[in-house]
């Protein structure tokens, strides 16, 4: 399907450049209105006068002097000093990919070489664990953290982030080595290894592509989770989102809703570079053939 | 220039510090969990002075306090060691028994505490307020100038002056409101049910519910009545987007917390012409009747029943250092009306004075009172929306409120 | 595989799961059948800031010793499952019995709170869902003709809906359809209406969050397919071509084919997650003009009394949801199993 193999006509070049050229705007465009926005005041950005205050900023060049601020930037990084959140945010994020590929892949290389009924019903019922609303979840948790005191600290959550993505990974490696086919490992134990030494030799030398990709999936639960994070994480172990979500608050503190703002685009920065490195990973991961349920 | 306001209030914060640790000889652990407004902020910087070798003071100040203050005061020991509240989110807390009584401690350490400020019930003092709160009327003086009316005492005067304000064409929707479907809906329901004078429930002791009646019905017209006046939105406006419509000068006339004065009146997010001509009001009656539509609200810090006496002697020290009067100063002295010694009250604060002296309701501190706003909140936006009748709506809510007592063990 | 060696590669997992989500099931499940003990109260004196008052208040003596003998509560079996919150069912008998019609038995339907969330959640799974499919697709397609070097920022724009936080990303979206916002004056521009609010319609608020979930999942489906269209056997793909099929020949009989495994998968997450819809609720404020099933849990557990018990009902009632609305999926997926 690459552009050489087959001659497109000039209407359907046109059609698919303009579902491109649509769907670029629509999912960019409140990114990159963020972006400007993140160097306004509230009044403008959040403007309940007129929307063109935002492009505008009749109140930036009031309050601030310039047609743009780094006020927002100023009060996340330096005065609420996003920085330690954003270090939590990286420290529960390696440990969440990490455990949670490691759990799920051996998990995972089970379910797939299992030929036996019960782990079709192990899949089945983690799929049932996963339908649990999280919300419900959480508020279970707190009075059993509170009480073996374990409320507040990042291990908690880095472990009950595992624990609730643990489904998801599952199924997904667990297609995925599906896909591999069974004669490799399978004649390295002829040659007399034993399953473990199989899946450490055979295996997981091959099984990277899939692994890379479920591995996206995880950093971006734990790198975008709120609902376990801002409830059973203190204030010094706060991840960013939590943090945002302090910028916010119940009632908003003048200025304080820029932070947010910045904080956001400062929180997306990283992903840029993330998504480019690794796109050949992700793409040459489901290639293989990860997902095929 | 922010910059440099931001300095000055740091080492405004650092030199005041100094003259504050005035903590005695206390030692142990101090945690405090309370909501993340700037003046509780301030209550609890003050508070954290008391640290010393002896002493560690931590502090968790998050929108979601109400979540997470329960179980934080249920282990044992508990997580926390005092916790900042209101009239309304205390009655969880006592509900469950997580906080102990504060008589001797204060016999001890709490002479200085005025006695107004102390929340005593069934003669057990269980918690200490600092400062009050209450929706009550801003209004902008230009615009009324300019219609010629005088500011308004009734609802009944607001709606005129409303009419009017359109009439002329100056704003198309000239109120606002904090009508956000659910926890502010149901505040502003009893806000103006607290105006009609009628009971929430049949008797005292009694978790009957008993709002379907003329008085309910009235409220629910009369909050019909003026969102006629409001952006048709009202039902997403929470304090923060009034706030902003207020101050986009969209509106002229609205019922607002008193502690969202200051944000209106300082000379940020709006243009001139709105922040100097901004007047804290004071509440308002409606349909003839001399008990304000509005609900008094303090918020004050309780002390944990499931920790060591000495935790609890060094918290009670430390918060009552935390709401000792030399907090006040330029910076701290607007971001709330304090109920401490030396409070000198800004115009920002006149709403709020005005609402205390013309008698107004406390907001109800019953057992079940927060089953039946959460039953308010959830029912009442269906006849504000044209679906359904008053007397539907409070029906609905009655049955919402009655199925979730019976669980709760009330009824 | 032995069953030993079985054993200990699902071990970690299991573990995990156990003690975080199946623990957490079953003392939901007992919650759910259990209510508070009886409160006891007393009228006391109240006094504060602003004067004396007497109200009433619990006696934590008397309470604390009947919760003492019934630690869980009161045993009411499926009674807070049956009750006005949940499925209603007198109240829907007496509705039945005494309505004007079915419009009206329909309308008193629709007010109790529990079918007024289950029609919105239903309406939001079976709408957003197949629509997150089909844009997916076309996107994946789209994006794999564009040139190689373009490809890389193309996926990272297409990724950023699922990227940027809801919390935030919302805040902005929701003043963007504000009538004065930049999204919310177009419409009434191209509505020609000056006086159209998306936030004050029921109807337009559903529209709203439905592409709200359209975008935000949208991308999750389009980097599965795009993965997907990259081991599409390019030899089938000539010999489709040299047989003269056309271009939409080709992608009907034999890229779909190929993309149908991971459509199974998309939908069986995409409908756990849709049926499941919360945050958009709360971000764009809308629960005067839609509730759902997750945010009734919110609901009850937020408030300043938090009804457990109610939550825990809700919460099964959800799974049982999901389990019923995945039973096709599963089915499927048992037959692939057993030809095995």
């Amino acid at each position: 399907m690459t552009a050489n193999t087959q001659k497109k006509s000039r209407a359907l070049n046109l059609l698919l450049i303009g579902v491109l050229f649509t769907w670029m705007t629509l999912a960019a465009f409140p990114f990159l209105w963020t972006l400007w926005g993140s160097f306004k005041v509230e009044g403008d950005f959040f403007s309940k006068a007129n929307w063109a205050n935002a492009l505008t900023g009749p109140l930036t060049l009031k309050e601030s002097g310039g047609l743009f601020t780094g006020a927002g930037y100023h009060g996340a990084w330096i005065k609420e000093a996003f920085g330690i959140a954003a270090i939590n945010t990286m420290i529960v994020c390696v440990f969440v990919v990490t455990i949670s590929l490691t759990f799920g892949t051996l998990g995972g290389y089970a379910l797939s070489r299992s030929t036996f009924r019960y782990a079709f019903w192990f899949l089945i019922i983690a799929l049932i664990f996963r339908a649990m609303p999280p919300i419900t979840l959480v508020s279970g948790y707190l009075p059993v953290f509170f009480d073996w005191n374990l409320w507040g600290k990042l291990p908690t959550a880095i472990i009950v982030l595992v624990a609730i993505n643990q489904p998801f990974t599952l199924w997904m490696l667990h297609s995925f080595f599906k896909n591999i086919p069974k004669d490799l490992d399978e004649s390295a134990m002829v040659d007399g290894c034993n399953r473990f030494q199989a899946f450490r030799h055979v295996i997981v030398p091959v099984m990277w592509p899939g692994v890379i990709t479920t591995g996206l999936f995880s950093f971006l639960l734990a790198y975008n989770d709120f609902a376990v994070t801002a409830m059973i994480l203190s204030k010094e172990n706060q991840t960013m989102i939590p943090k945002i979500s302090s910028f916010l608050g119940s009632t908003q503190t003048k200025g304080n809703v820029m932070f947010a703002v910045a904080a956001v685009v400062s929180a997306t920065a990283p992903l840029f570079v993330m998504v480019l490195f690794f796109q050949r990973q992700i793409v040459s991961g489901l290639t293989a053939g990860a997902v095929k349920g | 220039m922010i910059l440099k306001k931001l300095t000055f209030a740091v080492t405004l914060a650092l030199s005041t510090n100094v003259v504050l640790a005035n903590c005695g000889d206390i030692n142990g652990r101090v945690s405090i969990i309370g909501n993340e407004f700037p003046a509780i902020q301030t209550v609890a910087a003050a508070a954290a002075t008391c640290a010393s070798d002896s002493v560690t003071v931590e502090s968790n100040l998050t929108a979601d306090y109400q979540t997470i203050n329960l179980p934080g005061l249920q282990g044992n020991p508990a997580e926390y060691t005092t916790a900042v509240i209101t009239n309304s989110s205390i009655v969880a807390l006592m509900n469950e028994d997580v906080i102990r009584p504060l008589d001797e401690l204060i016999a001890k350490y709490g002479q200085d505490i005025p006695k107004s400020n102390l929340i005593t019930i069934d003669g057990k003092v269980m918690a200490v307020a600092f400062m009050a709160n209450a929706q009550h009327l801003a209004y902008r003086k230009d615009v009324l100038a300019e219609i010629g009316v005088e500011p308004p005492t009734t609802y009944e005067e607001l709606l005129s002056a409303a009419e009017m304000i359109r009439e002329k064409g100056i704003m198309q929707y000239p109120v606002g409101g904090t009508y956000q479907a659910g926890w502010n809906l149901a505040t502003e329901f009893v806000n103006m049910y607290n105006g009609y004078g009628a009971d929430y429930y049949k008797a005292s002791d009694s978790a009957e519910v008993a709002i379907n009646n003329p008085q309910g019905v009235a409220t629910l017209e009369m909050m019909k009545a003026l969102t006629e006046y409001m952006n048709p939105d009202y039902l997403t406006h929470d304090s923060n987007a009034a706030t902003a419509e207020f101050e986009a000068g969209n509106t002229a006339l609205i019922n607002i917390w008193g502690s969202r004065m200051a944000t209106l009146q300082d000379n940020e997010g709006a243009e001139e012409v709105v922040f100097s001509n901004t007047i804290s009001g004071g509440p308002l009656t409606v349909a003839g009747g001399t008990t304000p539509a509005t609900a008094l609200w303090w918020d004050g810090w309780s002390i944990a029943k499931n920790i060591s006496d000495e935790d609890a002697e060094a918290s009670f020290v430390a918060m009552a250092n935390g709401i000792d009067p030399s907090i006040l100063n330029d910076d701290t002295m607007g971001e709330a009306v304090w109920m401490l010694e030396g409070y000198t009250p800004s115009a920002a604060n006149d709403g709020v004075f005005a609402s205390i002296k013309a008698g107004s309701k406390s907001f109800p501190m019953l057992p079940y009172h927060g089953l039946l706003h959460t039953a308010l909140g959830d029912n009442l936006s269906d006849y504000l929306q044209g679906k359904e009748s008053a007397e539907q709506a409070l029906a609905d809510t009655e049955a919402a409120y009655t199925t979730a007592a019976k669980e709760k063990g009330f009824l | 595989m032995k069953h030993k060696t079985f054993f200990w590669f699902v071990l970690p997992s299991s573990l995990a799961m156990l003690l975080f989500i199946f623990f957490p099931i079953v003392s939901v499940l007992i919650q759910s059948v259990h209510v508070d003990t009886e409160q006891v109260i007393k009228e006391v004196t109240n006094c504060g800031p602003f004067g004396c008052e007497t109200i009433s208040s619990i006696d934590q003596e008397a309470t604390q010793a009947l919760k003492q003998d019934n630690p869980l509560g009161r045993f009411a079996g499926f009674t807070t499952y049956l009750d006005r919150r949940h499925l209603a069912i007198g109240e829907i008998s007496t509705a039945w019995r005494s309505n004007n019609g079915m419009g009206d038995f329909f309308k008193q339907l629709m007010n109790l709170p529990f079918y007024k969330a289950l029609s919105f959640t239903l309406a939001y799974t079976f709408i957003v869902t197949p629509l997150v499919i089909l844009f997916g697709f076309v996107i994946a397609v789209a994006v794999n003709s564009a040139v190689k070097w373009v490809r890389g920022p193309l996926i990272f724009f297409s990724l950023l809906p699922m990227l940027v936080t809801p919390l935030v990303g919302a805040l902005i979206l929701f003043w963007m359809v504000d009538a004065r916002g930049v999204v919310g004056a177009a419409l009434q521009y191209l509505a020609d209406d000056p006086n159209l609010s998306v936030k004050a319609s029921t109807p337009l608020t559903w529209v709203m969050l439905m592409v709200y979930g359209v975008w935000h999942s949208a991308p999750f489906a389009f980097i599965v397919y795009y993965a997907g269209l990259q081991s599409v056997n390019k030899e089938t793909l000539e010999a489709a071509m040299i047989d003269g099929a056309s271009r939409w020949e080709q992608i009907r009989y034999v890229i779909i084919p190929h993309l149908l495994p991971l459509t199974t998968f998309i939908a069986l997450m995409q409908l756990m997650d849709n049926f499941r819809v919360f945050e958009p609720i709360v971000s764009f404020s809308a629960e005067a003009h839609a509730t759902s099933l997750s945010w009734a849990i919110y609901n009850d557990l937020g408030g300043e009394t938090r009804q457990l018990s109610s939550a825990a009902a809700t919460s099964v009632l959800t799974i049982l949801g999901i389990c019923i609305l995945l039973l096709p999926v599963l089915v499927r997926t048992w037959r692939d199993f057993s030809r095995k």
